[in-house]
This record gives C-alpha cells, structure tokens and sequence, in this order.
C-alpha cells in the first residue's frame, strides 16, 4: 500500500482536476462511467505487472485483443446461443498465447521483447489475413452485457475489475508473487535459491494473456467490432505500469501501484479530452512518460538500499 | 518505493497537464460563448475552412443532386446525371475480351462489398473471357508496379481505382498511352482516362448530413461533428461542405473531433460531450461506421438519440428502425463498382460513355428506409450494392436467404 501512494496522489490530484472542469464526474454515475472506461487498460495493466516485475515485456497484447474481439465476432455473428462457448474458447486462446510467449521466452532464451514483438506481428497479420482489414459477423447482446451493462448502478465491467483486482493483489501477496518478485530482481539469485524462474515467468505470461481476453471482452462489448480495438493497448498498458512505479527490468513495485497507473493515464486522457486536446497527443503522452520512468529508475539505481521488510528477497 | 521516481512520474504528468491548460481553453471558450451563429464563421464552431475546399465543385455538386439522372431508373449504376458523351470508336475491336483491374485495396467493409459487387458483375457478362484483377493492398508503390505489370498483360481494357490521387496519376498516364483506361472512385489528375467514375461526391454527402441536422435541430441546439481523420481529400471534402451549410445555421457545433474510425473511440468521445455538456441536439458523422458506436453512447447515458446521420451500413439501419431514430443516411455508394465493367464494355464494342460519368448519389431517409433495410444482411453490408439481382446474392455478401 505504502508504494502505491505517490502514484494515488497524482491519481487524486488528477480526478480532482477532472472535476473542477466537469462536476458531474463526482456524481456516481459519472464516476461509474470512468470507471467503466478504466477497467480494460487497468486489467491489461495488471497482466502486463506480472510480466514485467519478473523482468520480461509482453506487447503482444494489443493485437491479441484486436484478434479476440474478431474472432469473437465472426463466431458468435450474432448467434445469441454461442455465446458462453465463444467466451470460453477467447479465455483458452488467451491463455494459449501467453503459454507460447511464455515458452518461447524461457526454453527458447528469446528475449521476450522479440518473442511478444513476434507475437504482435503474427496476430495482427492473420487477423488481416483473415479478415481482409474488415471485422465479419456481429456480437451477440449476451456477449456486450460484460462491456456494456450494469448490475444495478453498477456496471458489470466494474465487478470484474474489482474480481480481477483483488485476484491480482491476492497472487502477489501469495508464494507465487514471491517468486516471481525474486526472479525479477536477480534470476540467479531466485534460481540458486531453488526458485523455478522459468515456471514463474511462463505463469506470468499466461496472466498476461488472460487479462488481455478478459480485456477484450469487455471492450468488444463496450463498442462493439473493430479492426482497430487492441491498437496501441500494448504501450498504454506499459505506459500505465511504469507510471505506477514499477520498475522496467524487473524485481520492485506493486500491482495495486500498476493498476493505480492505469487509473491515473485514464484520468489523464480523460482530462486531455475534457481540454479539448486531440487524441493524437496520447502517444506523446505515453512516450514521455516512459522515458522520465526509465530515466528515473536509472539515475536511482548507484543509490539502490537494501529491501525493506516485506521484500522479495527477504521471502526467498 | 522510490520516492523519488514516484516523484518524477508526477512531475511528468503534472507538467503535461498544466502545459496543456492554455491552449484548449480558448477553444472551448470560443465555442461556448458563441451566441448564436449569424456571425462569422468562428461563430458556429466550426474552425476555418478545409483546405481542400473548392467552392465550384461544391456548388457543381450540390447543383447535381437536383438533377434528374438519365438511363434506366431501376439500375442506377447504369444512369449519369448530366453525361457529356464521347465517342470511342477508336477503341473498337471484337471479342471476346481481357478486362484488368488494378485495386487500391479491399481494407475495409465498404470495398469489400464494392469487390464482390465487381466481381458478380464480371460473370454476367459472356464476353468477358479473362478477368485479371491486381489488389495493391492500400500501399501507393504496388499500385504503380501493379499497373505496370498489368499492362505486360495484354489487358484489352485497364480499371484502376486509384489508392491516392496524386501519386498515381503518372503511372496511370503511362498505362493511358497502352489501353483504354477506366478510373473510378477516386480520381486522378489527367483527363487522358477514357472516362471517370464517380457518384456525386463528398461535398454531397457532407451537405446531405448537415442539411438534415441544421433542419431537425432546434435554432442553439449542440451539435456534435466526428470526423475520421484530417487530410484526405474524400473525407475533407465531406466536412468542408457540412462547415459551409452549418455556417450559414443556427445551431452551434460545440465540437469537431476525430474517431480514427474507431468505435469505442467515437463512443468515449459521445459520451464526454453528453457530461460536459449535459445535452447534444445533434451528431453529425462524414462517414457511418461508428455511428451506432455513437448512438449506443446516448443509450447508455439513458438519454434520447438525437438527430443523426450515419450511412447505409445495415448495422445503422437497423438501429435507426429499431430504436426508431430521426436519421439520414447520405451514401456513397458501392454499386458504382459495376459502372465499370458496363463501361469497358461499352467502350470496347465502340458506344459512347459519359467522359465524367457522375451516378446518382440517393440518400436513405426515414421514408425509404424499408426498402434499403435487409434484415438477412451482415452488419457491415453496405445497402447501397446494387447487387440484389446479381447471381450468387445474398451468400456471396455474407447474407443469408431469407
């Protein structure tokens, strides 16, 4: 909790922001409705800390997405009945991709930013392939409900983002986070210590994949089909990691700092968008962002103290 | 954990967010205090003028749309409004034929159906006996080494449909040299083309939109414009002739935003306007792909659908009768994707054809609707094919026999 606060202040700061320009936001619908926005890139978020705190990249998940949504589409092609198979068949093939990075990654020793950078190209590709650059079918209403509808006041998409959230914080809190926390910060170190990095990082990916189906579940019902869904998600989940203060290689930060992250970049576009300034500014956005977390983390590194209580290494 | 870059993090966001605040400001207040939109251009929101803009092809075009078509009025793609005829004797010469096509792409739904259009109205015609047909996959180079290679080919006729305007021209004033040559949907920048192909055009379809807000909207009503994206010339063209009708209005565009033709996109935009605002009297679109992305954002806010236009995509057209919407849908059509084989031929066999052979450009309107509207359609189709009495219709457009 304690390393998720700079990241919560700036969050706060910013819906504060938001706020002071558009007062409807503090209502409960107007804050459900962020919510709601949030949910899928803090989800990516939370799959792509696991990743990256093991030391690895995972930017497949973008055109995983992208590949998910379509696929959902051309299956289901508004068939109310197949929705329930098509939601699990999109869990498995999540699962599928992340279990290849995964594999590739640790068996292979392919850095994973070619094997996820391989992955982005392969997906992509056969989605145009299949699709000719055009999405066939349609969902069914049964499929957009977890995007689009409510329980209540509160918007299905929410639930699962608190379910997701919890789980995530859950596992870290758990061995298996433990782990996962050593092998990022000195594979050798965790291997000697009896730790089994590759089994740790081929899990980590494979939550990675989950959250990128389970993202775009949520997405595809949000708006519907599109070619385009999963275009940029990879960078923004990044982007909203390192905002949380995780660090790029490995080994520090938390997944409730990650999602925070993921809440602030939302809260920041939302309030670009509230200013009137062109989505294209986004990627300028997340470059920067980037670039001074990475740049921060370098210029910390000659101080690096020993861990504190609770650490990763302690554990192991 | 680190303070320190915890702290740098903020920094980085804070700084963005401040440096950002001037700039917007004006612009947000520029469109809220605009009064009432009799003045000047400023007035109404809608930014200065596109400079793609030429003011006589938007009054030819607008001109157009009153006019009647001649041909036969049960096969549109077949009419031309105010054809001027040229003769193509010398082209004559027997059959059967070898027709090529050079193609921009089929990267999207509306070429797509333009494609299998095209392709349906090839097997109709017996003296046809080869039909070539390259697809340049939306890249400007391959479809310069593509026309090349399809003049290699003993084409009796070329159909190109250029990717871009400028940078195809030299390779299709070369090809013009070897062949007849048909260009259509988008231009080219010499006349040496046999004949052009095109509906009315985007000045049209942008007019045809903003006159039926401008009519529905209440005088101050809000309305929205989503646009895909700035530059290209067939979708400046239809926001340039929206900005020039809602000028001369009284509603107020509160906003001109760009989608990148993405659907949650639009939906997240739509939906910001509806809480910064409260209430939209009115969205304007240049092209209908995201519209019902658009409409779902006012469903969701549990709001009425305002007056609003999309296109013949059977997805709109089947909210616009469900939710039973005040709509119109301007069209650009995709049966203009048979005008080209009848023209090949044509001109083949030594008959006139139009030199700008201009097709009527209708618009779906809340009195015809039922008749574009085909329920057993997949949502991306594109009513406007033409392709209903075509061999092979609906399952060849992805449509089932209902």
């Amino acid at each position: 909790m304690k390393r998720a606060l700079p990241i919560l202040v700036v969050l706060v700061v910013l819906l504060a922001a938001i706020a002071i320009v558009n007062p409807h936001f503090l209502e409960p619908a107007g804050f459900l409705a962020f919510l709601k926005r949030a949910a899928p890139l803090v989800i990516l978020a939370a799959g792509q800390y696991f990743v990256i705190v093991s030391g690895e990249f995972d930017l497949s998940v973008g055109s995983l997405v992208t590949a998910e949504v379509v696929i959902a589409a051309r299956l289901i092609d508004g068939d109310e009945s197949a929705t329930w198979p098509v939601l699990a068949l999109l869990i498995v093939i999540g699962l599928l991709v992340g279990l290849v990075n995964g594999v590739v990654t640790t068996k292979l020793r392919v850095p994973s930013f070619i094997v996820t950078l391989g992955m982005l190209l392969v997906l992509s590709g056969a989605v145009f392939l299949w699709t000719g650059g055009a999405p066939r079918g349609a969902l069914s209403e049964g499929f957009r409900t977890f995007g689009r509808g409510a329980l209540g006041p509160v918007p299905w998409s929410v639930l699962i983002l608190l379910a997701v959230g919890a789980a995530a914080i859950w596992l870290m809190r758990a061995d298996f986070g433990k782990t996962l926390m050593a092998t990022g910060d000195n594979e050798r170190a965790a291997a000697l210590s009896g730790v089994r990095v590759d089994r740790a990082k081929i899990f980590a990916f494979v939550l990675s994949g989950l959250a990128a189906a389970v993202a775009a579940i949520l997405l595809g019902g949000f708006a519907g089909v599109s070619a385009q869904v999963g275009q940029g998600l990879e960078f923004s989940a990044i982007t909203a990691v390192v905002l949380g203060g995780v660090a790029l290689g490995g080994g520090r930060g938390s997944v409730l700092a990650a999602m925070a992250g993921a809440f602030t970049l939302e809260a920041l576009f939302t309030l670009l968008n509230l200013y009137g300034i062109s989505g294209a500014l986004e990627f300028t956005v997340q470059g920067v962002i980037i670039i001074a977390a990475v740049a921060a983390g370098a210029v910390r590194l000659p101080w690096k103290f020993t861990p504190r209580r609770g650490d990763a290494h302690a554990a192991s | 954990m680190p303070p320190r870059k915890a702290a740098v993090a903020a920094f980085a966001v804070l700084a963005l967010a401040a440096c950002t605040t001037d700039k917007p400001a004006a612009t947000t207040q520029s469109a809220a205090s605009a009064p009432s939109a009799s003045e000047s251009a400023q007035g109404s929101g809608t930014g200065a003028q596109s400079k793609f803009f030429v003011q006589a092809d938007f009054d030819a075009q607008l001109a157009m749309r009153s006019q009647t078509p001649e041909g036969p009025a049960n096969k549109p793609w077949e009419q031309a409004i105010a054809p001027k005829m040229i003769d193509t004797a010398k082209y004559k010469k027997d059959g059967p034929y070898h027709l090529c096509f050079s193609n921009a792409a089929v990267n999207n739904p509306w070429r797509q159906v333009g494609w299998k259009t095209m392709q349906a109205e090839v097997g109709l015609h017996k003296e046809i006996s080869k039909f070539t047909a390259l697809d340049a996959e939306g890249k400007d180079d391959k479809q310069i080494s593509d026309i090349a290679e399809l003049q290699a080919k003993g084409c009796d006729a070329l159909i190109v449909s250029p990717n871009t305007t400028a940078t195809l021209t030299p390779a299709v004033t070369a090809a013009c040299e070897k062949v007849p040559v048909i260009v259509f949907d988008r231009g080219v920048q010499t006349d040496c083309p046999v004949t052009f192909i095109k509906p009315i055009g985007g000045y049209a379809f942008g007019a045809d939109a903003a006159e039926f807000l401008v009519e529905k909207v209440p005088a101050g009503g809000k309305v929205l414009a989503l646009r895909i994206l700035p530059g290209v010339d067939v979708l400046e063209t239809r926001w340039s002739a929206a900005k020039v009708v809602f000028d001369k209005s009284k509603v107020q565009v509160v906003g001109v935003e760009f989608s990148d033709g993405d659907a949650a996109k639009t939906k997240s935009i739509v939906s910001d306007y509806i809480q910064r605002y409260g209430k939209i009297d009115g969205v304007w679109m240049d092209a209908g792909a995201t519209a019902v992305a658009a409409i779902e954002a006012f469903e969701d806010a549990g709001l009425p659908v305002p007056p609003i236009n999309g296109e013949d995509q059977q997805d709109f057209l089947q909210k616009w009768k469900d939710a039973g919407l005040t709509a119109v849908a301007p069209t650009y059509p995709t049966y203009q994707w048979r005008t080209p084989v009848i023209a090949a031929l044509k001109i083949l066999k030594g008959e006139q054809v139009p030199q700008t052979w201009n097709l009527p450009q209708p618009k779906v309107t809340g009195e015809n609707l039922a008749t574009y509207l085909k329920p057993n359609m997949p949502p991306l189709h594109y009513a406007l094919c033409g392709c209903e009495d075509l061999p092979g219709f609906p399952e060849a457009w992805g449509g089932k026999k209902g």
